[in-house]
């Protein structure tokens, strides 16, 4: 078609005009966009500068060696060993399941672990490695590196794992170390960063978990770049964490053992002290358990196992046991009278057998009764109605005064868990605690370790060496920090007439070595090993008048749960006190038979060093007590102290 | 005066004509390909046969129909304007059907050797047969009822088509597209008013019909739309790709972080760092004054076809042109606003720039058509 002149130039002029307009829009928007790139890329490039670096750069947590623990040798009984494991990384992998099967035909796999590695690899991104199995053979990791080609995705690693090399001796010692739980974090408040390291393992038990903060170290950090998925790209820089301190303890493994080892077969706890320093040299309850069972999370079944034994063996009865300390609590009563000046040492007192106070009457061990007797002589045959006259000449107060004294019923502060206080007990404590009045009789019970009265194996042992040594020596089981000595100085003078303490220590004397001494049976034959002690049997039931007059029943015929504790504490050498001993046999018997004799072996092997050689004993024991150490499941090899301390870098 | 009546004894004819090519125009397109070469070896981590080598074979192509389509007169091509829109119409009908399902939406045709988008043809072929339209259409009726009626019917069919596919972004571009060019034809200022007014109004009713059972947009569109207008509401989620995209863009700075040293786009920060989001690199690694120089490429590409425009005597040609231009524009503004934050996340290539096949032959083929306007211009 045709146009006229007229209209072309007028529809070029206004397309000229409207193009203009478009063209000015286009320059304007221009401008803008050129506007906001000066603001984003200029002004504010500082900023953004900051926030890339932010996303480019993150910090990944190394962890830290944890420190080692050795005994007073340089034995080690805590340490960390290679921990060869498997993982996988997901992404590498094309098809998990395929792999695992494949991996399930070279290494024994775990099925439970094997479910929570596949919830692990399903959760987490595709990069991050995660464990299939560990605690791997040798063998085994070999086994998956050389068939390395036929497992996708699927890296043998190897990391730091906590091993308790002595096994269960130390377990109510050192304790163990577990996984972080949340219930971990919540309870301890801990925040430090470290504790968000995958299986990263802190101390859950005793001396692991109450010197947490000395074994632990600091985590170190590396800076890497990162992509946007969170995969390392590479490494920046590098702070190397700092491990743990390396913790020396008191104890002596070689001592330990034997003690865990003759008390096998009991529900018992003994602790050995070096009654000069202090110094614990054993500490140990039995039955124990493998500490190595907790380190990667115990299982049900091995749980269970533990928690329903009858015998209780996760309870450290050493220290956490509290039982009436029966006759052993004698020598605080003799000393509260002697000191309070109530009774000489060679006043004598008869004996017929009880005493009534009012319309009740309280017997003595002996249905004969002692005759009379001094104070020597009623240590060791452990008369309980001398002990009766003493406790109404001079009272309660006094008598838990000295047992505190004697660093009972007071909380020792060791890195151990839950220690028990114990109980020294005085008239206020009845009103407020039994909402009742004190009772003359209720002395008479405490003066022979019986009513109210508790203690644990430890205060025993601290009462012991203090009687031993007259100075207040407090109980002690770290030795060093990386080297540095964490023992106290000497052990101040308690101030006790020399004298009396003089008559206490004859009279323990004369418990294992005097023919009448309720554990004269328990003597050392050679004379440079004597030991001196006191046995104590405490009753766990009430013997009502009916029983008594139809025969009180022998331990024998009763149920485990209801015959008496054994109880015993000691020292040695006599002449020249070095180790002091307690020893608790649960619903053992009688002290005397039972837990005098173990306390003798514990003592000798303290004082020797070695297994206590048969000319040690009487002539008529020796066969019996070969044959018992022969039985006993004690290391053969003395441990061997490492003397270095080897650590691998994580 | 139309095409009939010029001298065509002044037209350049045969391999003459390529000495009348724009070539100012062909060496700005060459550098803004450039610098899209650079960009895709530096985002595929130093792999040239990653992305820069095909695209670079892509542009050979394009130049290739570019010559081509410059080398056929531009009445010709006034001449098939209808049949061409019609095709691209059918051919968005049938991938509505048979199309290839991606990134959520119904776009391609796969061709074998390229994945075909129809909403891109489309993009040019709405501004061929509106220019037609035009050159055909009486003078004195543009602003008629009627007569402004039938091109928004053209615009309306592609556009509702791309739409419904859903592609909200490319179904914009063509709406605008044809907007431009009925606004340059000369369509009275009134009908502008009102479809602004319009618009306002249809904007109020997509926010209104969201969590209705009538809801206009996808719930995709919709979280789009919050994360532009707070991204930082939601920097992990959503509004990651603006978040991520500004910092990149910021931390360039004046001078960029150097040619493949961007950590944002290196480390995988960006999204879609090859296609949608390669201004982000650019800027990341060139700075500002790469950022700058692009844009004033691009600009000065638009100075060149408003030239172009402008030189014609015919209303087809100018008008096509026009369209042209304000579509390649449309194209670089929309990208970069969004990825500067100042526009939605819709999905919209930066133009011979951006990874992509047909979106860079169907521009080169209407860089031709500006070519063939500008050689068969009456002189």
């Amino acid at each position: 078609m045709k146009r006229t002149q007229k209209d072309t130039e007028d529809s070029a002029r206004q397309i000229g005009r409207r193009s203009l307009v478009v063209g000015g829009l286009f320059f304007g928007t221009g401008a803008v966009l050129a506007a906001r790139m000066r603001y984003l890329q200029v002004e504010r490039a500082d900023d953004f500068r900051l926030l890339a670096e932010e996303n480019r750069i993150n910090i990944r947590l190394l962890p830290p060696a944890r420190g080692l623990i050795f005994d007073r040798n340089g034995v080690l009984l805590a340490g960390n060993e290679q921990n060869y494991r498997v993982t996988l990384v997901r992404e590498d992998a094309d098809d998990v399941d395929a792999v695992l099967d494949e991996l399930s035909r070279i290494v024994n796999l775990d099925l439970v672990a094997l479910e929570r590695a596949r919830a692990e690899i399903a959760r987490r991104p595709p990069f991050v490695p995660v464990t299939i199995a560990d605690r791997l053979s040798w063998a085994e990791i070999s086994a998956v590196a050389v068939n390395a080609p036929a497992l996708p995705g699927v890296n043998p690693d190897v990391g730091l794992s906590r091993v308790y090399p002595m096994g269960g001796d130390f377990a109510h010692v050192v304790g163990y170390v577990g996984p972080v739980s949340d219930y971990y974090l919540e309870q301890t408040g801990d925040t430090d960063p470290v504790l968000q390291i995958p299986d990263f393992q802190v101390g859950r038990y005793n001396v692991e978990a109450r010197m947490e903060q000395a074994l632990r170290g600091r985590a170190g950090t590396k800076q890497v770049e990162v992509n946007a998925g969170g995969r390392e790209m590479r490494e920046l820089g590098r702070d190397p964490p700092d491990p743990g301190s390396d913790v020396q303890l008191t104890v002596d493994a070689g001592l330990q053992n034997y003690v865990e080892a003759r008390l096998t077969g009991e529900s018992a706890g003994a602790v050995v002290m070096d009654c000069q320093t202090g110094e614990i040299l054993a500490l140990a309850s039995a039955p124990t358990f493998d500490p190595n069972l907790f380190v990667r999370g115990i299982s049900t079944s091995a749980w269970n196992g533990l928690n329903n034994d009858p015998y209780r063996p996760l309870a450290n009865k050493a220290t956490q046991g509290l039982y009436p300390p029966g006759s052993t609590y004698k020598m605080i009563v003799a000393m509260a009278a002697l000191e309070a000046g109530v009774i000489t040492p060679e006043e004598t007192i008869h004996c017929p057998g009880h005493m009534d106070l009012g319309d009740r009457r309280f017997h003595c061990w002996r249905r004969g009764g002692h005759g009379r007797m001094n104070m020597v002589e009623s240590i060791s045959q452990s008369c309980d109605v001398f002990y009766y006259e003493l406790a109404q000449r001079v009272g309660i107060e006094a008598m838990s005064a000295m047992a505190r004294r004697f660093g009972c019923g007071v909380r020792h502060e060791l890195p151990l868990s839950g220690i028990a206080e114990g109980l020294a007990p005085t008239m206020e404590w009845k009103v407020q605690n039994r909402g009742a009045a004190w009772l003359v009789g209720d002395s008479l019970n405490a003066s022979i370790g019986q009513g109210f009265v508790l203690s644990s194996p430890l205060h025993l042992a601290v009462m012991t060496a203090r009687l031993a040594t007259g100075r207040a020596v407090e109980p002690a089981i770290v030795r060093s920090i990386d080297g540095v000595s964490q023992l106290p100085g000497t052990a101040p003078d308690m101030g006790f007439d020399p004298r009396h303490l003089d008559v206490v220590h004859r009279g323990m004397w004369q418990v294992n070595n005097d023919g009448r001494g309720t554990a004269y049976g328990s003597r050392v034959e050679v004379a440079a090993y004597k030991i001196a002690g006191k046995t104590g049997t405490s009753q766990v039931r009430n013997i009502s008048a009916a029983e008594r007059a139809a025969g009180v029943l022998s331990n024998a015929d009763l149920p485990w749960e209801r015959r008496d504790h054994a109880l015993y504490v000691g020292y040695a050498p006599y002449d020249n006190p070095r180790y002091a001993c307690s020893v608790i046999v649960e619903h053992g018997g009688g002290g005397s038979a039972v837990a005098a004799p173990i306390a003798r072996d514990i003592l000798l092997r303290a004082q020797l060093g070695e297994v206590p050689p048969p000319e040690m004993y009487p002539v008529g024991q020796r066969r019996d007590v070969e044959e018992m150490h022969r039985r006993l499941p004690i290391l053969r090899e003395p441990p061997v102290p490492t003397g270095r301390i080897v650590r691998s870098q994580a | 005066m139309s095409f009939l009546e010029y001298n065509v004894k002044t037209t350049p004819t045969g391999w003459r004509k390529v000495l009348y090519l724009n070539w100012g125009l062909v060496l700005l397109l060459v550098a803004v390909a450039s610098f899209g070469f650079l960009m895709l070896y530096s985002v595929a981590g130093g792999s040239f046969d990653r992305w820069a080598e095909p695209q670079m074979e892509r542009f050979v192509l394009g130049l290739v129909v570019m010559f081509v389509v410059a080398m056929v007169p531009i009445w010709f091509w006034r001449n098939v304007s209808a049949l061409a829109y019609a095709v691209s119409v059918l051919l968005l009908v049938y991938v509505e059907f048979f199309g290839v399902v991606g990134m959520g939406a119904q776009r391609w045709i796969d061709l074998g050797f390229m994945r075909l988008q129809p909403s891109e043809l489309t993009k040019i072929t709405v501004v061929m047969v509106l220019a037609a339209y035009y050159d055909w259409l009486d003078l004195s009726k543009k602003s008629r009822p009627l007569y402004v009626l039938i091109p928004l019917v053209l615009v309306g069919i592609p556009t509702g088509l791309t739409f419904f596919q859903p592609d909200l972004g490319t179904a914009l571009l063509i709406l605008m597209g044809g907007g431009a060019v009925m606004f340059v034809a000369g369509v009275h200022w009134a009908y502008f008013a009102g479809v602004i007014a319009a618009g306002a109004g249809a904007v109020t009713a997509v926010f209104a019909s969201r969590g209705t059972p009538w809801q206009l947009l996808q719930d995709y569109q919709y979280r789009r739309i919050d994360t532009f207008l707070d991204p930082t509401n939601d920097p992990l989620g959503a509004g990651y790709h603006i978040t991520q995209s500004q910092i990149a863009l910021g931390s360039g700075g004046w001078t960029g972080r150097g040619f493949m040293e961007g950590t944002q786009s290196r480390l995988n920060f960006l999204p879609e760092k090859h296609t949608d989001f390669i201004f982000t690199t650019l800027a990341e690694e060139f700075g500002f004054i790469g950022a700058a120089s692009l844009l004033s490429l691009y600009l000065l590409i638009l100075v060149f076809c408003i030239a172009t425009a402008l030189m014609q005597r015919d209303r087809y040609a100018s008008l096509l042109v026009m369209g042209i231009a304000v579509a390649f524009f449309l194209y670089f503004a929309i990208n970069m606003a969004m990825v500067m934050g100042l526009a939605p996340v819709v999905g919209v290539p930066l133009p011979l720039v951006s990874y992509g096949g047909s979106a860079m032959l169907v521009l080169m083929a209407a860089f031709g058509l500006v070519q063939s306007a500008h050689v068969h211009r009456p002189r």
